[in-house]
């Protein structure tokens, strides 16, 4: 059994008041966690959950108020020192000479690191080597993006940290990155994605934590997440002609006074929703079956972590919480 | 928990590849550095342009000071200003570029990203010092030639002095750049505070008003600015007349030691 690659336990960090007589801000109250050796681990909540901070504590960026943190079996908190060699980093926010050329930038973060990746194979593998003679500045947002995670693996990482990495991109540079970063992680690499993106975590992940409010409010792998949501399952139904959706309105609306599996069917605009415990959609097709009344489209209602966040926290998901604590 | 079983961290130090990496830096930023015209052309070219420019256009600067001592009388007006000009490629460099860089560096989170490697973010700050050395040897240098080859201006009478006011002019000029820096979040930020200190440092050194017509109580003032003690220093080194300009090297060393530290330690890297 290997030990995990990322081990956070208890990390707590609070910012001074802002203002003199301001209140301290708590931006992780209570946050644990452990990242085994070459999974995508995601780190998902809300802007000014606690994300970026948690992770600047654990590439020994920041120091934290307790807790402890350990990476690669080392304490970053302790001696950053230890863990630069082997963990890359990727930054929110773009951090170059607009002039530098992507061969340069590669090239001299490249002489950083004792041991470091084939610039021309990475090129390739971001799909760069067209623009390896193009100016940082003049690069597109999706490749100014790519550059940066190049650089977080220029050094060989054992453990590279993504922070918002899709923020910006259209969604074909966005589907795009994805299918890197699965790369990356198919290359060795423990990935740990930082992300608000509800999707991305959905279809990146192998395990995340939510983050909420400085502490973890749910952790696991995506499906198991979704699947272990309590509440409703929900089946929308279209008919070919107003008659035949009548009809199974009535139909169903009586389904959902007798059977304890079906809750409500209610038209929503021309379609009908009926939810109810898993078996609702069998309950559902089978009713109207026995009546032959044939719908044109059944489709089950997509549950996705953004109903678990729900759950958890009890309101609705918002990106934009509160402010992100500034550095 | 037991250790990790694949290749675990291990503390890299070999000082060769710190070396190595802090020249692929050096290489690295100096031709990206290059790439910034308007930044070229003030950190290298103003002062010889302005010193080239005054001298050829204005009558007076290129007739003899038929009323300084020998052998001064037989030197071109002009002589007088050439101090100041060095005095001006120190500032410009120290109050115009520097800040602006290290202000811009921080803004665009270069420093931090460099935090996350193991090239700590003071080397970019280092190797940028000796970018801006250089491009002072090569803004000062020009003019001196310019002003020797083109203007006929005499050489220094005491070249070492003009040198160590020189030395002190930088550290003390850098380290008043760097304190401009410390602080501001933004490149525009610290450009303005460069330039509200920048011009009334060219008053008090001579460049609007050359320092032989100052009034004494502008002098007086200036002897105490670093820009102005510089441009004192350097003329009085130049001129080799006046002694040891022992005030003005004291007050650069002085401010040095005031500046230095209280930048460093106010600087901040994110």
């Amino acid at each position: 059994m290997t030990s995990p690659v990322v081990e956070v336990s208890h990390l707590r960090k609070t910012y001074p008041a802002a203002k003199r007589g301001g209140t301290p801000k708590t931006a992780v109250a209570d946050v644990s966690f452990q990242v085994a050796r070459g999974e995508i681990f995601g780190i998902l909540g809300p802007n000014g959950a606690g994300k970026t901070t948690t992770v600047e504590c654990l590439a020994g960026l920041r120091r934290s108020d307790g807790g402890t943190v350990r990476v690669l079996g080392q304490d970053p908190q302790a001696d950053p020192l230890l863990i630069r060699e082997h963990v890359g980093v990727q930054l929110q926010e773009a951090a170059l000479h607009d002039k530098i050329t992507v061969a340069e930038a590669l090239d001299v973060f490249g002489s950083f690191y004792s041991e470091r990746a084939d610039p021309a194979e990475l090129l390739d593998l971001l799909d760069l080597t067209a623009h390896r003679h193009q100016q940082f500045g003049k690069l597109s947002g999706g490749q100014k993006q790519r550059l940066s995670i190049a650089l977080a693996l220029v050094g060989k990482p054992q453990v590279a940290i993504l922070d918002e990495l899709t923020t910006g991109l259209d969604p074909a540079a966005r589907r795009a990155t994805w299918e890197l970063v699965e790369r990356v992680r198919d290359s060795g690499v423990t990935v740990l994605l930082v992300t608000h993106f509800m999707d991305e975590a959905e279809r990146l992940c192998d395990r995340l934590v939510v983050i909420d409010g400085g502490r973890v409010v749910a952790e696991g792998t995506p499906s198991a997440l979704i699947e272990g949501l309590e509440g409703d399952r929900g089946v929308r139904l279209r008919f070919a002609d107003d008659g035949a959706r009548e009809r199974a309105t009535q139909l169903l609306a009586a389904l959902a006074e007798r059977d304890a599996d079906v809750t409500a069917a209610v038209p929503i605009g021309d379609e009908i929703e009926v939810t109810g415990t898993r078996k609702v959609l069998f309950a559902v097709v089978q009713e109207l079956a026995a009546a032959d009344v044939v719908p044109d489209d059944v489709r089950t209602l997509e549950r996705t972590l953004e109903d678990v966040f729900v759950q958890v926290t009890g309101r609705e998901y918002r990106v934009e919480e509160n402010e992100e604590v500034a550095a | 928990m037991t250790a990790v079983e694949t290749t675990g961290p291990v503390r890299v130090n070999h000082e060769g590849l710190r070396f190595r990496a802090f020249w692929t830096l050096f290489g690295t930023e100096l031709r990206v550095w290059l790439r910034e015209p308007t930044g070229v052309f003030f950190a290298l070219i103003f002062p010889s342009l302005l010193l080239l420019g005054l001298g050829l256009a204005v009558p007076d600067f290129s007739k003899p000071m038929a009323d300084a001592p020998p052998p001064w009388n037989e030197a071109p007006g002009i002589t007088s200003y050439l101090p100041t000009i060095i005095a001006l490629a120190v500032g410009t460099i120290s109050l115009t570029t520097m800040p602006v860089q290290f202000a811009t560096f921080r803004e665009k989170g270069i420093l931090k990203r460099l935090s996350t490697t193991p090239m700590p973010p003071q080397n970019l700050i280092g190797v940028h010092m000796v970018i801006n050395v250089l491009a002072l040897i090569v803004s000062a240098g020009a003019a001196v030639v310019g002003g020797m080859v083109v203007l006929g201006v005499p050489f220094a009478a005491d070249p070492l002095v003009v040198l160590l006011v020189l030395v002190l002019s930088t550290t003390a000029m850098f380290s008043l750049g760097l304190l401009v820096a410390a602080r501001a979040e933004k490149g525009q930020t610290a450009s303005g505070l460069g330039m509200l200190i920048y011009f009334p440092s060219l008053m008090f050194s001579g460049v609007w008003v050359p320092l032989s017509v100052m009034p004494d109580w502008m002098q007086e003032i200036g002897l105490y600015l670093p820009l102005g003690a510089a441009a004192q220093g350097l003329t009085m080194g130049w001129f080799g007349n006046e002694g040891f300009p022992l005030a003005q090297v004291l007050v650069l060393a002085v401010w040095t030691l005031v500046l230095f530290p209280l930048g460093v330690k106010l600087f901040r890297w994110t």
